[in-house]
């Protein structure tokens, strides 16, 4: 879960960015170059020397597996169906716009009702809804997560009561959730014009309930862990139990919480993957698992466009939450562990 | 003949009826608008879904004013469970889907169809292995095996499997699927026994008393759930068959127009309450599809070049447009390399394919009988009864002739409505020879060797 350049990290980075642009070449090491910029291209460079020629070597039943040139047209393609589907997407709404003008003329009681596109999702609607469908699971998971860890870390009590839950819900693989999670869903979430779709709100639970647990447990612990000193000063100070938590123990354990929010970010990234697969919903898994059916002769390479982008967009969610935490947390140095 | 004669009265009473409520509902006697105009219709990828993705792709569905979105689900049983809860406002069937949901064989509901999507489009393919073993009981000529191959040379190879203890698996894709029913006439034509099932005793394996054990995979996953060994044959539509071919891991033996000469495939399904609070909105889709069927089928398929290139995006069937182009361009391949011309592989709108025969629904009904879908043994009304609540050509007909009258399609390519029963003529065309007369499914049932006859229970 933790950032792969452990050690270098942004500030470094940026420091070496901003002495080139001042033009303060003496003060930029080649060495430190060579490591910071030199190594991760060289490891790139082997990684795609590796996959393309082993590429060549692997014959499928959809044909040769794909290389990294076969993956960046498909990449293209994906693009150009995005855009040639916003150009359908135009026709569609100006053919509406003719057909329910004319209706208006010959039936007077008609109220204009403008139809959404009836088109398919692209590959970059597909990463949106994925992204929509993380964020409000991830959320609603720390919503719960960090109220219950302050609570179960505060009291002993609690947490022994809690505690067992915790470890036996905790390992329950995505996949066992979602058949319940949908049946529930279609029992419950009932209503003739919803609001947002069932497979969204399927997706979202599934995505919680399997990524709470980092966030809950981080939190308990950063909460128990406060500096015994610390917490003679609220005595001290007779702090009421609200100052005490806002004031004492949030700040000393905001490292440990976020140190869960990114595990449980990570998570929820991967859950939602599995769970569109399997339960068909909109997003990046679908696109994964409608490809694999479709079992054409491109459909590994959009595959692999699809894996490049979902590790991607996994590691910008990380370094968005590391940025957060920056921001966040009094103690700078936690941020980079 | 009183049946038909029974039957042919309730079409024209249903038909009388309709046009009287359309006249009230509209000063000219027209369709009113759709009652709702936003549909999400389901599909499974296979190329007979083309109906669907032409009447969207070339507007028909907005014509009528409808909003359509196509949408690919996982398997059959997915698509029918969601057409039931309302999901999905109607689907792309199989034939025997409706029927066997209404009377109750697997899921229990109310199925109505209007459109029959289309003719034949599938085949049977057996594994590389099987196949070489297959051939040496194939006659030839000219180097060339000669076809339609019977299931006569498969049995020594299913024989020879048992014998080492190793059972014959097949692959078909639902329970009630035409493809189920295939596979069965073509293993039993050639005397082998494909099972029973028993629902009575809470069975609905299939595979009672069987030679070998037929289980159920969705279409897409056909060619690599044998290609990973677990099924050594199968029996699915189009571009399945095909792939295997492509991917050099199977051969096709037979297709389903050599097993029964234009048999009725794909049907378009809505649930019956659906269709009663929708009436306007079913006659409409009903409109936009049966012009789809006829651009498909047009001047001698010349629209089908076109029609490839649209199923071959990834929405729709998404494989190989050089696979998709095989059979609906009227080629199929068998053995790699043995391209034969098949123009009628699929047919989507010549010959009345669109029409919801009763004599092709009671068809299905007596399959499900013979292999014990259908417990006990039912009269012939029954089978009557359950084909006019299922299949419904009153709503085809207030569609067509909205068409006809608009001038989007021509009087002659359609039955005459007035006068038609609903049965075909007894038909010859079966692999086995055996003639069947819709008005008299007990009678076929007997004429079967394989098979459940009218009084037999397991």
């Amino acid at each position: 879960m933790f950032s792969p350049t452990k050690q270098g990290g942004m500030p470094e980075w940026t420091q070496l960015w901003r002495s080139l642009m001042k033009g303060e070449f003496h003060s930029v090491k080649v060495v430190k170059i060579l490591h910071q910029v030199g190594l991760p291209v060289i490891g790139m460079l082997v990684f795609v020397m590796i996959w393309h020629l082993g590429a060549q070597r692997i014959d499928t039943s959809l044909g040769v597996f794909p290389g990294p040139l076969e993956v960046a047209e498909q990449g293209q393609n994906l693009y150009a169906e995005h855009v040639a589907e916003r150009g359908k997407e135009a026709g569609f709404y100006q053919r509406q716009e003719v057909r329910v003008a004319e209706r208006v003329l010959v039936d007077p009681g008609y109220k204009p009702v403008l139809r959404d596109y009836t088109g398919s999702a692209t590959f970059f609607d597909q990463i949106l809804t994925s992204l929509a469908t993380v964020m409000s699971g991830f959320l609603l998971a720390s919503l719960i997560a960090v109220p219950l860890g302050i609570v179960i870390g505060l009291s002993s009590s609690m947490h022994a009561a809690i505690n067992p839950l915790i470890q036996i819900f905790k390992p329950v693989s995505p996949l066992a959730w979602l058949p319940l999670v949908t049946m529930l869903v279609s029992a419950i979430y009932t209503s003739d014009d919803p609001m947002v779709a069932k497979s969204f709100v399927t997706s979202m639970l599934t995505v919680s309930l399997c990524s709470l647990w980092p966030t809950l447990i981080n939190t308990s612990v950063g909460v128990t862990s406060v500096s015994q000193d610390l917490v003679n000063v609220s005595r001290v100070l007779r702090l009421g139990w609200w100052s005490h938590v806002i004031k004492i123990v949030l700040p000393s354990a905001l490292p440990m919480i976020f140190t869960g929010l990114r595990l449980s970010l990570g998570i929820a990234w991967m859950v939602l993957i599995a769970a569109e697969m399997l339960a068909q919903n909109p997003g990046l898994g679908k696109f994964v698992w409608d490809e694999f059916q479709n079992g054409s002769s491109q459909s590994l390479g959009r595959i692999m466009v699809a894996v490049f982008a979902i590790g991607f967009i996994g590691f910008l969610l990380d370094r968005a939450m590391l940025s957060l935490q920056r921001w966040l947390v009094w103690d700078k140095q936690s941020a980079q562990r | 003949m009183k049946m038909s004669y029974t039957c042919m009265r309730s079409v024209l009473i249903k038909c009388m009826f309709f046009s009287v409520i359309t006249m009230v509902g509209n000063a000219s006697a027209e369709v009113g608008y759709a009652e709702k105009a936003e549909l999400k219709i389901g599909f499974i990828k296979l190329t007979d879904m083309a109906p669907l993705a032409i009447a969207y792709e070339k507007g028909y569905f907005e014509d009528e004013g409808l909003y359509v979105t196509l949408e690919a689900q996982a398997n059959w049983k997915v698509l029918l469970d969601r057409v039931i809860d309302g999901q999905l406002d109607g689907a792309h069937m199989l034939a025997g889907q409706p029927l066997g949901a209404t009377i109750g064989f697997g899921t229990q509901a109310h199925i109505i169809t209007a459109l029959s999507m289309d003719l034949n489009g599938n085949g049977i393919t057996v594994s590389n292995a099987v196949w070489e073993e297959m051939k040496k009981h194939v006659p030839m000529q000219d180097g060339k095996p000669v076809h339609p191959i019977k299931a006569d040379a498969l049995k020594p190879v299913i024989e020879k499997y048992r014998a080492e203890g190793k059972p014959f698996n097949l692959g078909m894709v639902f329970p009630v699927s035409t493809h189920n029913y295939e596979l069965r006439y073509w293993l039993a034509a050639g005397g082998i026994h494909p099972g029973f099932y028993a629902p009575e005793k809470g069975d609905t394996s299939g595979q009672l008393q069987s030679d070998v054990l037929l289980s159920v995979t969705p279409p897409p996953q056909m060619p690599s759930t044998m290609e990973a060994g677990t099924i050594y044959g199968y029996c699915v539509g189009e571009p399945w068959n095909q792939q295997a071919v492509f991917k050099g891991i199977g051969v096709p033996v037979i297709t389903d127009y050599e097993i029964w000469k234009d048999n009725p495939e794909k049907v378009f399904g809505v649930s019956s309450e659906w269709a009663e609070k929708n009436p306007n909105t079913h006659i409409r889709v009903v409109k936009a599809m049966i012009r789809a069927a006829q651009w498909l089928d047009e001047n001698n398929n010349a629209n089908r070049p076109e029609a490839v290139k649209i199923l071959a995006k990834p929405n729709y069937v998404g494989a190989d447009e050089e696979v998709i182009a095989n059979s609906m361009t009227g080629t199929f391949e068998y053995e790699k390399g043995d391209t034969r011309s098949v123009p009628d592989f699929n047919v989507f709108f010549r010959r009345n394919a669109t029409y919801p025969y009763y004599s092709d629904a009671i068809w299905y009904l007596t399959q499900m009988r013979r292999w014990g879908q259908i417990s006990e043994a039912k009269p012939d009304s029954w089978y009557m009864d359950i084909a006019m609540k299922v299949y419904r050509p009153d709503i085809y007909a207030v569609a067509a002739n909205e068409l006809i009258a608009e001038g989007k399609v021509k009087r002659k390519d359609f039955p005459d409505f007035a006068s038609e029963t609903g049965f075909k003529p007894p038909q010859t065309e079966f692999i086995d020879g055996v003639i069947y007369d819709g008005t008299q499914p007990n009678v076929y049932l007997e004429k079967l060797t394989i098979g459940l006859k009218s009084t037999d229970q397991l």
